[in-house]
């Protein structure tokens, strides 16, 4: 088992035809049960075409209904992507993940207000997507650095994510599944709600949880741990030495109004008896420690 | 993006919210014609800088006379204003903004937020106006008044009156500040802003509300939508380090230390510079090269770090998935030749093709100092920062 995703999901995906959506389903068609996984692509203007032998249909509605595909992820550019995740969460998907970066915030608040009560899940935006290592890869992750096991990771970031990922590898820890929730301020899945589907999942053994500065998720996800998970965690949180009022990059990661800090974030986790690190380059070793007991 | 407080009064006009009358001055002479014009007995003399707290740095003079008006004008323009944000060095002011003087009963703070846990646009209002609405959360919490607005209906009456009635605004001005409230709200939507303050709304000695001050911040994200937000841009106000970096799409940040970093993906480049620190050493800068750092990337980025002049080593630190390390390598050694780089570079390179990447670090015959995970690379950066190499 695994969290989302396995090797028996079908997904469509929204914005394949352009440049990045080409290149990342190649590589995600290519990436273990993929060819059988990816089944649909979805552009109005190209709909009836295919492309490496995946066929484009001009909704989401009509991709779902011909190939019974209930997850979708996301490529399309910034001014249209708001509007390609209220297209899949329409048509009730599960699942969706959106990939791209740079969606206006006001765009994905009217997005999330029209998510309330629907069924559909979102991962993202401004994420690497999620991967169930040796099943299935949805999204712009390397697929090599990973392996196949029983840790859970869920991140803000992509590399630092891919980072983590390697380190397990590299002492022979492979993963269960791997979520990058994103870093934008206004997201779908949280820390908390992945933390809860690792928690329920028999084939995860513990997670590692990588955050960083600005808003307080990450808080609100140490304490739910406290009380409720079964399963030890390690965790990371980026930006110690950002300075306050500066976007750090991604759109989320600021720290205003002295909300949001590395290390008022660490106090937090640690109180709640997860395994912080401050030294990033030891995720993988804190968790091997752990697992030995 | 911020802007400066007299074209956040403008953008609040635009949306039905009184403000002073007044006029941006980018010259002494220009501040006296000015207050001639706007007339009557006093005047506010303000300096235009993004940064707040300008009254308590001296960068806000009443003046009662055309004299004063000029005197104001002189000390201000052109001073390096210092504020709790702005740094040591202070900024320097290049505009005023002269405005008719408000005989003032009473200060309010009204701002809009975007509350991330809750997912939607929040008022803040108190009754503490004038102060600085972290300050006030942070002594007296109780004194904020917090409305969650439904997108779906906008600020209703009834909550705008039940805010403004919580922080003393008097009942005969209630229409006056359902009208200030929902124009702020729809500035703040329809503008794409991720911060809208005015501090202080104040009651004046006629019992008209007006806003005293305006600050704004813009969603970057959604600027292609609003070419005239862009149009208010000023580069004076930002980081040329920064507006360099910006062209070649590349985040860049400066920091106060002597060790720069080239990361891709923002989470490792916070990352890269937390453990920099970890080691002892101190991060010059934040750099996030993105997802397809070319020779031509990798330059600019040189190059930027490099005109900082405390620069004493260079870490470059990657996790290649979709970018290929060997293309990275090449990158880099092309880089460091084009730059004639100076001072010591450390590279650590992991993921896609690493192997070939560190060869081609090793044939180039450059002395680049490699790093065998985050944790060695951060040291050797470290020491050869403090030329112990």
């Amino acid at each position: 088992m695994s969290i989302l995703i396995d090797k028996n999901t079908r997904v469509m995906t929204q914005g394949m035809t352009g440049k990045v959506g080409q290149f990342h389903t190649v590589a995600c068609k290519a990436y273990a049960n993929g060819a059988n996984c990816f089944v649909a692509g979805v552009n109005p203007k190209k709909a009836g075409e295919q492309f490496e032998g995946i066929p484009v249909y001009a909704s989401v509605r009509d991709a779902k209904a011909a190939t019974g595909a209930t997850v979708s992820v996301i490529y399309v550019p910034p001014a249209g992507a708001a509007a390609a995740i209220d297209e899949a969460v329409e048509a009730d998907l599960d699942l969706v993940i959106c990939i791209t970066e740079g969606i206006p915030v006001h765009d994905m608040l009217r997005t999330r207000y029209k998510m309330q009560g629907r069924k559909t899940l979102l991962i993202g935006p401004n994420c690497p997507g999620l991967i169930t290592p040796d099943e299935i890869k949805i999204g712009i992750m390397p697929g090599h650095i990973h392996r196949k096991g029983r840790i859970g990771v869920v991140s803000r970031s992509g590399t630092l994510t891919y980072e983590a990922v390697g380190q397990l590898t590299a002492l022979g820890l492979g993963q269960s599944s791997c979520v990058g929730i994103g870093g934008d301020p206004i997201n779908g899945l949280k820390h908390l709600d992945v933390m809860r589907l690792f928690n329920d999942d028999p084939e995860t053994d513990a997670v590692i949880m990588v955050g960083e500065i600005g808003g307080s998720d990450e808080e609100e996800c140490a304490r739910w741990i406290k009380d409720n998970m079964k399963k030890p965690v390690v965790g990371f949180i980026a930006g110690i030495t950002a300075p306050p009022g500066k976007r750090m990059g991604h759109a989320g990661a600021i720290i205003s109004g002295g909300q949001g800090g590395a290390e008022a974030k660490l106090a937090v986790m640690e109180e709640c008896g997860i395994h912080v690190t401050r030294n990033p380059a030891e995720m993988g070793r804190v968790m091997q420690k752990l697992l030995k007991g | 993006m911020k802007i400066h407080e007299y074209q956040g009064k403008e953008v609040l006009r635009q949306f039905g919210v009184p403000t002073p009358r007044g006029q941006a001055c980018f010259s002494v002479d220009e501040a006296v014609g000015a207050a001639r014009q706007l007339g009557g007995g006093v005047w506010v003399v303000k300096a235009q800088i993004h940064a707040g707290g300008r009254g308590k740095g001296g960068g806000v003079k009443v003046a009662k006379s055309l004299d004063e008006v000029r005197n104001a004008a002189q000390r201000i323009l052109g001073m390096q204003l210092v504020t709790h944000q702005t740094g040591k060095e202070g900024q320097l002011v290049r505009r005023l903004l002269v405005e008719e003087g408000a005989a003032i009963a009473k200060e309010f703070y009204v701002g809009m937020v975007i509350d991330r846990a809750r997912q939607c646009v929040a008022l803040l209002a108190s009754s503490e106006g004038g102060m600085e609405i972290e300050e006030v959360a942070a002594r007296t919490p109780e004194k904020i008044h917090k409305v969650w607005i439904d997108p779906a209906t906008g600020l209703r009456d009834a909550e705008a009156d039940a805010v403004a009635r919580a922080i003393g605004i008097p009942d005969a001005a209630l229409s006056q500040a359902r009208s200030v409230l929902n124009g702020l709200y729809r500035a703040f939507v329809e503008k794409d802003a991720m911060l809208a303050e005015i501090n202080p709304l104040v009651l004046t000695a006629n019992a008209q509300l007006l806003a005293l001050d305006a600050k704004f911040n813009f969603d970057g994200n959604a600027l292609y939508r609003h070419p005239e937000i862009v149009a208010y841009r000023d580069l004076d106000e930002e980081d040329p380090a920064e507006i360099e970096a910006s062209k070649f799409d590349l985040s860049y940040i400066s920091l106060d230390g002597d060790i720069g970093c080239l990361v891709n993906g923002a989470g490792l480049a916070m990352a890269t510079m937390d453990i920099i620190k970890l080691y002892g050493g101190s991060p010059a800068n934040f750099l996030d090269v993105g997802g397809g750092a070319s020779k031509e990337k990798v330059t600019e980025a040189f190059k930027l770090m490099l005109r900082n002049s405390k620069l004493k080593a260079i870490l470059v630190n990657i996790f290649g998935g979709i970018m290929k390390c060997d293309v990275i390598a090449e990158g880099v050694v092309a880089a460091a030749r084009e730059v004639h780089l100076s001072v010591p570079l450390v590279v650590r390179l992991a993921g896609t093709n690493v192997e070939l990447g560190k060869k081609i670090l090793v044939e180039s015959g450059l002395p680049i100092i490699s790093g065998n995970d985050m944790a060695d690379a951060a040291q050797k950066v470290v020491a050869a920062a403090q030329g112990s190499h």
